[in-house]
């Protein structure tokens, strides 16, 4: 089976009252159908704009620079806006992470829920009111009926974020794009949005983009995994290889810097120190290198590629090249043993 | 695991000296429907909880969001009025302290923020803005405010020429440095930590928390740590209390609670954090806690908790639980063995 | 909303009181009483006396205001200082075509303005914007009279399209259409006048609209921009107008006074100009009455308004 949607060496940039500005640089991947694929990244690293970008929502002032994305073998890099129109919640659609300010306030859910449905399939009034309780019911709204007729403003931020989930779902859709959907969420509302997007994807077979911060969240949800810092994608892999033997020292930074549920109270995070590099002053060469606790002269000036390292893991680092890329996994496992 | 010895470096640093003391505190929030109309009645948003913070220690608290656990950091250092109940700051009973005999105790407990941007004036350099507290209480001469500010920076981690710039040009974690230099201005006894590192990037989070832990044992600090990510409550603390609707669920030593929590609602809280690690994604058939907190405005009969747990039984739906009282308090009456 | 609006009924009723109190006295601060302004210099100074004597006007003014109080609660108003002529029978005579400038007015006014200033968001910082920003900037500083006298000038004389004052035609049947005739120049006038302040709030309140999140879930939907815009947007941003509708209100009321007087509309603001000119107090304190009862009933239909628009405000 071919890819659902590749992207090919993607340039994003923005016009801003600073002139132009790359946000997202040289980023390639690809989704299978059915599958989940997490991109990860701390705030600022392009995620959402990449996830904007293959909805063509990136607004007046964003554009594609350079690269291509192409969905069901379709170049939406050469798409009229008609096209993406009629794309955009049918066989493509999105969840965000603010269900509290995602919906219409002064609308009925129902209506919210049957919009796409009237677009896109031509769908009755009385069909589409009837499909939108029925899709109510399956995101765990209870009475659907009474709820279809409510505002959002009655609702919790859980029950927001399914109503949310059931607009993206109604047409079915070859792919659901979900950034953060669980950030702005109770973590006991988080598992159960999870949950629910698990089930759903296991009765449709939609694909998933999962866009987030929250390394657990890909863990629970993930098939493949391309984590980005600074606009670039630095370490890509399917999500128990990257878990289990990161190899750029972002990743294994990030891994580590979580605080573990399964470690000692009171010990402390190894934290990747610095911060992250503003879009405006990017660093020459390697753009982690300020942060990296193993570079080199090379790093500091010239940017390394993303590069196969087998098994269909990708990084972007000079050191992989060389044996110490051995060295830091040694290092990795010295670090945690003292953690412990 | 060689635990121990990484644990009890942390034991001397409890004095067991008691430096706060929250006595049955409630505090409540009247709901006015509108003008003219009767008292609709009132959200009880702290109900009935006592905690003692001792000298040196960090209590986390966790749970949902309207749980109460940012009302009660903000009912203890007074910042919100106390319905009933007593708070006691160093032995003196400052429950109905006026503002004025408020002063002196209110710089030995601060309070750090989620979001610090929105404390900073962004028209004033940093090192004003934490001089001029300095100044106004005389914990520094206009001729070595200087030269405090400059410490108080090196003690968050900045360089002294932060002093010289806005706050807008600043990240989201030098903010927060910011804000713990302006806390730590008043040279306290007590920091309540209000969700410190959430807004933050995960890298950064860890760098603030190390920090915090760093100023704890240089500076003798307590922590009231309020947080919904576990695991940096996990890192931090000494002790955890659980809130849900108001009330202290659960309470004990952080290992203890985290391997063995004896309430349903702190299982199912711990179970619903997904573990950074995929091997453990089917193994860990998750237990999901179904439906949504209940209002506190109106809270269920009695075990609060009953509408959400799956071991209720009919005591719990009338009879409600008090918190034990030994060193691993639970508030339940089928706690988990 | 039944209890709501008797709620609100019974506070309007202080608040009228205070009204009634202010305009008495502020009244009878001014210089100059109804006696005095009939300068007439052949009435000898002894007639003058018994007069004021006979209209109660040598009292203390608190007297005055209870005994204008005590007819107000008889349903009373009292009569003309100037005309004798039973207060309230002069106002109904003229708040007739007050209310019909002041609603068609402000229909235009919300008609140009509404239109304007969504366009002009929607094509943020383009030329088209800058035109309709300069525009509105425009009607808000061109003085309504002068607006009024300019447009007299050239449709009502110089090109003789319209009348160029009056309701209607002297002789004429006085019927719907010539009315209407009439009606152009004073609305045009008062309507440009409300559309140049209200399309920059249509501009803001939309431009705050735009950057709404859920804007973004309708595009992911595949909607149009024009859906997008109208059937998203637009409520959201004319929620907030509902308000600045409702502040509007008095100062229609006042602005009318002016045009009245400028296309001599027989309204309620030309009685006014003559009730102020001859000190007459019973019919400036008719006026202020019924003028203050539209204030507040507007302001509750406003309300009323606004909570039906926004379904997170109930009514309490």
């Amino acid at each position: 089976m071919g890819e659902l949607l590749k992207v090919e060496r993607l340039q994003i940039a923005f016009r801003g009252d600073q002139g132009e500005t790359i946000s997202v640089e040289d980023v390639s991947f690809a989704i299978q159908p059915g599958e989940t694929m997490a991109i990860v990244g701390e705030s600022g690293c392009g995620k959402s704009v990449t996830s904007l970008a293959i909805m063509g929502l990136l607004g007046a002032s964003g554009s594609i620079k350079r690269g291509y994305i192409s969905f069901l073998d379709t170049n939406l890099t050469a798409a009229s806006e008609q096209q993406l129109r009629k794309m955009r919640g049918s066989q493509v659609s999105m969840i965000f992470q603010e269900p509290m300010t995602s919906l219409n306030p002064v609308m009925p859910i129902g209506r919210q829920i049957e919009e796409a449905l009237r677009l896109h399939l031509k769908s009755s009034r009385k069909e589409a009111r009837q499909s939108a309780i029925d899709m109510l019911r399956k995101v765990g709204i209870p009475r659907p009926e009474t709820i279809a007729k409510a505002y959002p403003h009655m609702l919790s931020g859980g029950m927001r974020q399914r109503v949310m989930i059931a607009i993206a779902l109604i047409c079915q859709p070859k792919l659901l794009i979900a950034d953060e959907p669980t950030t702005a969420l109770d973590v006991t509302i988080q598992a159960q949005i999870i949950e629910l997007m698990q089930t759903l994807q296991a009765e449709n077979g939609t694909a998933i983009l999962l866009v987030t911060h929250d390394l657990g969240v890909v863990a629970a949800m993930a098939d493949h995994v391309a984590v980005m810092y600074a606009g670039q994608i630095v370490e890509a892999a399917d999500v128990y290889t990257l878990f289990r033997s990161p190899r750029h020292p972002y990743t294994q930074g990030l891994m580590n810097s979580i605080p573990r549920l399964d470690a000692i109270s009171g010990g402390r995070a190894p934290a990747i120190p610095g911060q992250v590099p503003s879009l405006h002053e990017m660093p020459t060469g390697c753009r982690f290198h300020p942060r990296c606790p193993y570079a080199e002269a090379s790093c500091r000036e010239l940017q390394p590629e993303l590069m196969e390292t087998g098994d269909r893991h990708r990084v972007r680092c000079w050191l992989t090249e060389t044996s110490e890329a051995d060295q830091i996994a040694v290092h990795r496992d010295t670090r945690q043993k003292v953690a412990l | 695991m060689n635990e121990t010895v990484s644990f009890l470096d942390r034991e001397p640093a409890i004095e067991h000296k008691p430096l706060m003391q929250i006595e049955r505190l409630s505090t409540h929030y009247p709901l006015r429907s509108a003008l003219f109309s009767r008292r609709a009645g009132s959200v009880k948003a702290v109900d009935d909880v006592s905690l003692t913070l001792y000298e040196g220690e960090t209590v986390g608290l966790v749970g949902e969001s309207g749980c109460g656990k940012s009302t009660l950091g903000r009912t203890i250092i007074r910042l919100e009025p106390a319905h009933s109940g007593r708070i006691r700051f160093e032995g003196d009973d400052i429950t109905h302290y006026t503002p004025k005999q408020l002063i002196p105790a209110r710089m030995r407990m601060q309070m750090i923020f989620q979001d610090p941007y929105g404390s900073l004036n962004p028209r004033m350099r940093i090192g004003d803005m934490l001089a001029e507290p300095l100044l106004v209480h005389r914990l520094a001469s206009r001729k070595d405010v200087r030269r405090e500010v400059d410490r108080l920076l090196g003690l968050v981690g900045l360089p002294a020429s932060a002093g010289n710039r806005y706050p807008h040009e600043f990240s989201g974690g030098q903010r927060q440095r910011i804000g713990i230099a302006r806390a730590l201005s008043f040279r306290p006894k007590l920091l309540v930590c209000d969700e410190p590192v959430s807004a933050l990037d995960v890298s950064i989070q860890a760098q603030i928390l190390n920090l915090l832990q760093d100023l704890q044992q240089e500076l003798k600090l307590t922590y009231l740590f309020i947080a919904h990510g576990i695991g940096a409550v996990k890192q931090i603390s000494t002790r955890v209390a659980v809130m849900y609707l108001g009330k202290i669920v659960e309470l004990a030593d952080t290992e203890e609670l985290f391997r063995k929590p004896r309430h349903p609602y702190t299982q199912l809280l711990l179970n619903a954090y997904p573990p950074p690690d995929p091997a453990l994604r089917r193994e860990r058939a998750r237990v999901i806690l179904h439906g949504d907190v209940p209002s506190p405005a109106n809270p269920p009969s009695g075990c609060r908790f009953h509408t959400r747990c799956p071991y209720a039984e009919q005591r719990c739906r009338i009879e409600e639980p008090l918190l034990t009282e030994n060193r691993h308090a639970v508030a339940c009456h089928y706690p988990l063995e | 909303m039944g209890a709501y609006l008797v709620r609100r009924l019974l506070i309007a009723i202080p608040v009228f009181w205070g009204i009634t109190v202010l305009s008495f006295l502020m009244m009878n601060l001014a210089p100059g009483n109804p006696v005095d302004m009939l300068i007439n210099p052949n009435i000898p100074p002894e007639m003058r006396e018994l007069r004021k004597e006979l209209l109660g006007l040598n009292d203390p003014i608190y007297v005055q205001y209870i005994k204008w109080l005590g007819e107000l609660l008889k349903g009373e108003l009292g009569y003309s200082f100037s005309t004798y002529a039973p207060v309230t029978q002069l106002i109904a005579e003229r708040i007739g075509p007050t209310l019909l400038l002041a609603s068609s007015s402000l229909a235009v006014g919300l008609l140009i303005a509404i239109p304007l200033g969504i366009v002009s968001a929607v094509k943020q910082n383009s030329k088209l914007d800058y035109l309709m920003t300069g525009l509105s900037f425009l009607g808000t500083s061109i003085p309504p009279f002068f607006l009024g006298l300019g447009l007299i000038y050239i449709v009502g004389i110089e090109l003789k399209w319209l009348p160029t004052g009056g309701m209607t035609t002297l002789g004429g049947d006085g019927g719907i259409g010539d009315v209407a005739i009439h009606l152009i120049l004073p609305v045009l006038v008062l309507g440009i006048t409300i559309a140049g302040k209200k399309v920059r709030y249509v501009r803001a309140s939309m431009l705050d609209v735009l950057k709404q999140d859920y804007l973004r879930t309708a595009r992911a939907k595949g909607l149009t921009e024009w859906s997008v815009t109208n059937r998203h947007a637009l409520r959201n941003a004319l929620i907030p107008i509902i308000a600045v509708i409702g502040a509007e209100i008095p100062l229609l009321l006042g602005g009318s006074i002016i045009i009245e007087q400028v296309f001599q509309w027989p309204g309620l603001g030309q009685l006014t100009m003559e009730a102020i000119l001859s000190r007459d107090y019973p019919t400036l304190m008719g006026i202020n009455l019924v003028a203050a009862c539209v204030v507040l009933l507007t302001n509750l239909i406003i309300d009323v308004l606004y909570a039906t628009a926004d379904p997170r405000i109930e009514f309490n």
